[in-house]
């Protein structure tokens, strides 16, 4: 049980650099989940923390020690593999006490210690078999007992759910969250996959491009994303992006075509007159007579997924016209999710109006948030 | 294959028929003229079919010996080529085991010079470098010795090349995940890279046995002392007599023993065999 | 190259290499740069002095009517394997590929040679065609031809390459069985859909795809022609009759070792040192480019 402390750490391959300063302080107990896209250097940020890749600039301790220069047998982790990482010749029972064989632990304890975490992982019988004869469910079982019988100060996770199929990814998505729950083990855990973060995360870390834009609970995450990057990134269906701009006076914003979104609470002053990026999910948009609605969604496509509905399509101005909508992302459609019922034709259009509380104001240069209304 | 060609199979396994005739007579013709006496081999007649001597002959080869040929026993020859086969073999695997990872699980300087020197024996074959080869083990005190006979021949770039290759497709998970569980390198080798490595090592196993036990220029260079004949160096002087012709059929006696132990080991392990074989050249 | 993910050590890989080096550098380059360096040498008649003398032992070698003859034995001889080799093992490895019943016996039997060392195939061929006892030579005068290699040097020559034939067709046969084996079968279905018979088939799809295996085998063939078919010369003809078998690798033998004449041997063996390096050179280029495709 530590806390660890990882601190303005940066690493370049040669004069690349691939991970910007990045600082989290994770407490004891906490499981951080560092969430991202391929690329964005949280599997290369994890494995500094365990010791496998060099650190080139920065710090990272484990429980109060400087770990930087240690070995990681050293550093009191044990680390969980996305392809496992299982010795093939070995039995489950033997792949779990490798690590304490060599520590020089007494036969005994190693038996003590396996027989307790087996139970917790129901892997009891299946300790005298070999990997190729178990399940993908179940080697990623045996991998985490590998980590828990070493009894560490943390845990790290390396995506390690990615290749099981996605019915047994909610399970074992749930078992992980449990069983961290009752170790009480400080844990670290990278996945691509923005739910795991969120149903496992105490915190989230969302990374990209080698930069942590924001780190903070996952509600937090979800209502007061801290850039377009993981506003569009977290939530799905992805959050819809409108340009627009904030009235000369700061007291109301409208779309870029010209027409008024929200005047009442509005009072921007310090970014009046300002070209913004407006952000507001596809839950927080619902059909209202036409005389509320903000927004006029013309529809294309509609998806009927049973619990809900989502209704793809384009905005259309009051007169039933397209021009000067500017919607970013990809096929510049807008998506609304409806109640699953809600019986919507192609080509019908839906007055929308955005619910209290629910835009996002971004800059449109750099993506930061201003304000959230 | 797609078609059904009843000639064309007819013809495809008269072919293979043939193809194994060829392999087999030789090694048939051999057997037989072993189990005959002299005498029914210079009499003109020419037997097809195994005699009635096969004990005898045997006997007399294993523990007498060939009297023109300098009288050493073959039993002593095979015991000398049994040796250095298996010296080269085991020698050679255990000198490739530890170069290959070294080669490939470690970053140090001068790493590809020492690979580049492993890799200039693959074009020095003792062919070569015949006498100063020679000469060194003279110096060396190596001459008609166990030692002189296996150790000049373990330096196999083939073999490290195949570890080298299979150690390359051993995941990099399982070593961090060794890592991590605190197994030193020694460690990791021994508990985790070896037992991966089995059937290589076995496979390769039957490759420089075979080698080791066909040498041939090699122990004919440096052994004088005929107790340390081996079985196919010790054919030559049996049937290159200075007087009159050889004992066909004891030195074919020596010829059918010394091709046995290699042609058993192939045939047993011919699956592991073939695997290592194709897998090294690559 | 290498793995991503090494160890750290300098002392303890460099002795893990070190039983490796210390054989190479020992009983391979050492003896190996002596050869070169004798190769300039000449000594003389008493073994006295040695002088250097330059190029002097390679041009007298060019000069030398016996060496050039040797040259031309040893190109013919290994051209003789190789084809031959190449062409019976392709021929046993297309019928073993195709049939069903049987392949694995065939495919035990074939590959017996391979466990016989080229002396041990030298004098079994020898036996059988030993002018007075031998059952080939016994059928070759049934057919009128009185065969005597002991006599004849063509004989000598023929007895020679069959012998190393005979031993190099196991390698060459599992070489193309694994080739033939890596051909996707769906090319050939197609090309029989397109209605090209097995002879066509053959030709125009399977030899093709078959040419980085052929080209190796190639040069596996002449190396193993030129350099390990000494036991073969010297369990049998001793280079003889006359010089009609006296191949490059068992002259360096004879004039080093038996004739004592170290600079002319030594020239040889950096002469023949020169064309492994060649040849294998070649073979480790074509490999690599095999490879990337």
């Amino acid at each position: 049980m530590a806390d660890i402390a990882i601190k303005n750490v940066t690493k370049s391959y040669g004069s690349t650099k691939v991970i910007h300063g990045v600082s989290i302080d994770i407490r004891d107990g906490e499981l951080i989940v560092i969430v991202g896209p391929s690329g964005c250097g949280k599997s290369t940020l994890l494995r500094m923390v365990a010791g496998l890749e060099e650190i080139t600039g920065g710090e990272v301790s484990i429980g109060g020690r400087v770990v930087n220069r240690l070995e990681p047998k050293d550093r009191d982790i044990a680390m969980v593999f996305q392809n496992y990482a299982l010795y093939p010749h070995m039995s489950v029972y033997d792949n779990m006490a490798y690590g304490l064989k060599i520590s020089g632990m007494p036969k005994a304890d190693i038996e003590t210690r396996v027989a307790k975490a087996a139970k917790m992982l129901e892997l009891s019988e299946l300790l005298q078999r070999k990997p190729r004869q178990l399940s993908g469910g179940q080697r990623q079982r045996v991998a985490m007992g590998r980590a828990i019988v070493r009894d560490p100060a943390a845990f790290l996770f390396d995506e390690p759910l990615s290749n099981l199929d996605a019915k047994l990814r909610v399970q074992m998505r749930l078992e992980i969250r449990q069983l961290q729950r009752e170790l009480g083990t400080t844990s670290l855990y990278v996945t691509h996959d923005q739910v795991e973060a969120m149903t496992l995360a105490d915190r989230l870390v969302v990374m990209n491009a080698g930069v942590a834009e924001q780190i903070a609970t996952p509600l937090e995450v979800y209502h007061h994303p801290a850039s377009i990057f993981v506003a569009s990134f977290i939530g799905s269906p992805a959050m819809n992006f409108l340009r627009g701009k904030v009235a000369d006076d700061g007291e109301s914003i409208a779309l870029s075509q010209g027409s008024p979104l929200r005047s009442e609470g509005v009072h921007l002053s310090t970014h009046a007159g300002r070209e913004v990026t407006i952000g507001m999910r596809p839950e927080h948009l619902a059909i209202v007579p036409d005389t509320q609605a903000d927004l006029r969604l013309v529809v294309r496509i509609v998806e009927t997924l049973g619990a809900d509905t989502l209704a793809h399509g384009h905005l259309v101005g009051a007169s039933g016209d397209r021009a000067g909508f500017v919607v970013d992302g990809v096929g510049s459609t807008i998506a609304v999710r409806l109640p699953g019922n809600a019986a919507i034709r192609e080509g019908e259009t839906l007055p929308l109006r955005v619910a209290d509380g629910s835009l996002h104001l971004f800059d449109p240069e750099g993506g930061k948030r201003l304000v959230d209304l | 294959m797609v078609e059904n060609r009843p000639l064309l199979t007819f013809f495809q396994h008269t072919i293979l028929i043939f193809g194994v005739l060829l392999v087999v007579f030789p090694v048939y013709i051999a057997f037989v003229a072993s189990t005959h006496e002299g005498r029914a081999l210079t009499s003109g007649m020419l037997p097809l079919l195994p005699g009635n001597r096969m004990i005898e002959n045997y006997n007399t080869i294993l523990f007498g010996g060939m009297r023109q040929a300098g009288g050493v026993p073959v039993a002593l020859m095979l015991f000398n080529s049994m040796v250095m086969a298996l010296s080269i073999a085991v020698g050679k695997i255990a000198i490739s085991l530890i170069s290959a990872f070294a080669v490939v699980y470690f970053r140090f300087p001068f790493r590809m010079l020492a690979f580049w020197i492993i890799f200039i024996t693959l074009m020095l074959p003792v062919e070569v470098r015949i006498l100063p080869t020679f000469e060194v083990v003279a110096n060396l005190g190596m001459l008609n010795s166990y030692a002189g006979l296996s150790i000049p021949l373990i330096a196999s770039a083939t073999a490290t090349f195949l570890f080298r290759q299979f150690f390359l497709t051993v995941p990099d998970e399982l070593t961090e995940a060794a890592r991590i569980d605190g197994a030193t390198p020694f460690q990791f080798f021994k508990d985790i890279l070896l037992p991966l490595s089995r059937t290589n090592i076995a496979a390769i196993f039957v490759i420089m046995f075979i080698y080791g036990w066909n040498q041939y220029l090699w122990p004919l260079l440096i052994t004088t002392d005929p107790s340390f004949t081996t079985i196919v160096m010790g054919i030559q002087r049996m049937v290159t007599v200075a007087e009159g012709q050889p004992q066909w059929h004891l030195a074919m006696a020596t010829a059918t023993l010394a091709l046995l132990p290699p042609v058993l080991v192939v045939i047993v392990m011919q699956r592991l065999f073939v695997k290592g074989l194709v897998e090294t050249e690559k | 190259m290498h793995k991503r993910v090494t160890f750290k050590g300098f002392a303890f890989p460099l002795a893990l290499l070190a039983p490796q080096l210390l054989v190479t550098l020992i009983f391979f380059i050492w003896p190996a740069g002596q050869a070169l360096y004798q190769s300039v040498l000449r000594q003389d008649p008493f073994g006295l002095r040695t002088t250097f003398v330059g190029l002097a032992n390679f041009r007298r070698l060019f000069a030398d009517s016996l060496y050039l003859n040797s040259f031309q034995i040893t190109i013919f001889f290994s051209i003789a394997v190789t084809v031959l080799g190449l062409v019976l093992a392709l021929l046993f490895a297309v019928m073993a590929d195709r049939v069903i019943k049987g392949a694995n016996g065939y495919k035990t039997m074939l590959i017996l040679p391979y466990a016989v060392a080229p002396a041990i195939a030298g004098v079994l061929w020898w036996f059988m065609f030993n002018p007075s006892i031998g059952i080939l030579a016994y059928a070759a005068r049934g057919l009128g031809y009185n065969w005597n290699h002991q006599t004849n040097g063509g004989d000598a020559m023929t007895l020679v390459i069959i012998a190393a034939v005979w031993k190099q067709i196991s390698y060459n046969f599992l070489f193309f069985l694994a080739g033939l084996q890596a051909i996707p079968k769906s090319l050939i279905e197609a090309a029989a859909i397109d209605g090209a018979g097995p002879w066509k088939r053959f030709w125009s799809i399977v030899f093709p795809l078959l040419s980085p295996t052929t080209f190796f085998l190639l040069v596996v063939n002449v190396v193993y022609a030129f350099f390990d078919t000494f036991g073969v010369i010297h369990a049998t003809t001793s280079g003889g009759p006359g010089q009609s078998t006296n191949i490059l690798v068992y002259k360096v033998y004879t004039d080093g070792f038996i004739g004592m004449n170290l600079g002319s041997s030594a020239a040889q063996s950096v002469i023949l040192m020169g064309i492994v390096i060649l040849l294998t050179t070649i073979q480790f280029r074509y490999i690599e480019r095999r490879v990337q495709y």
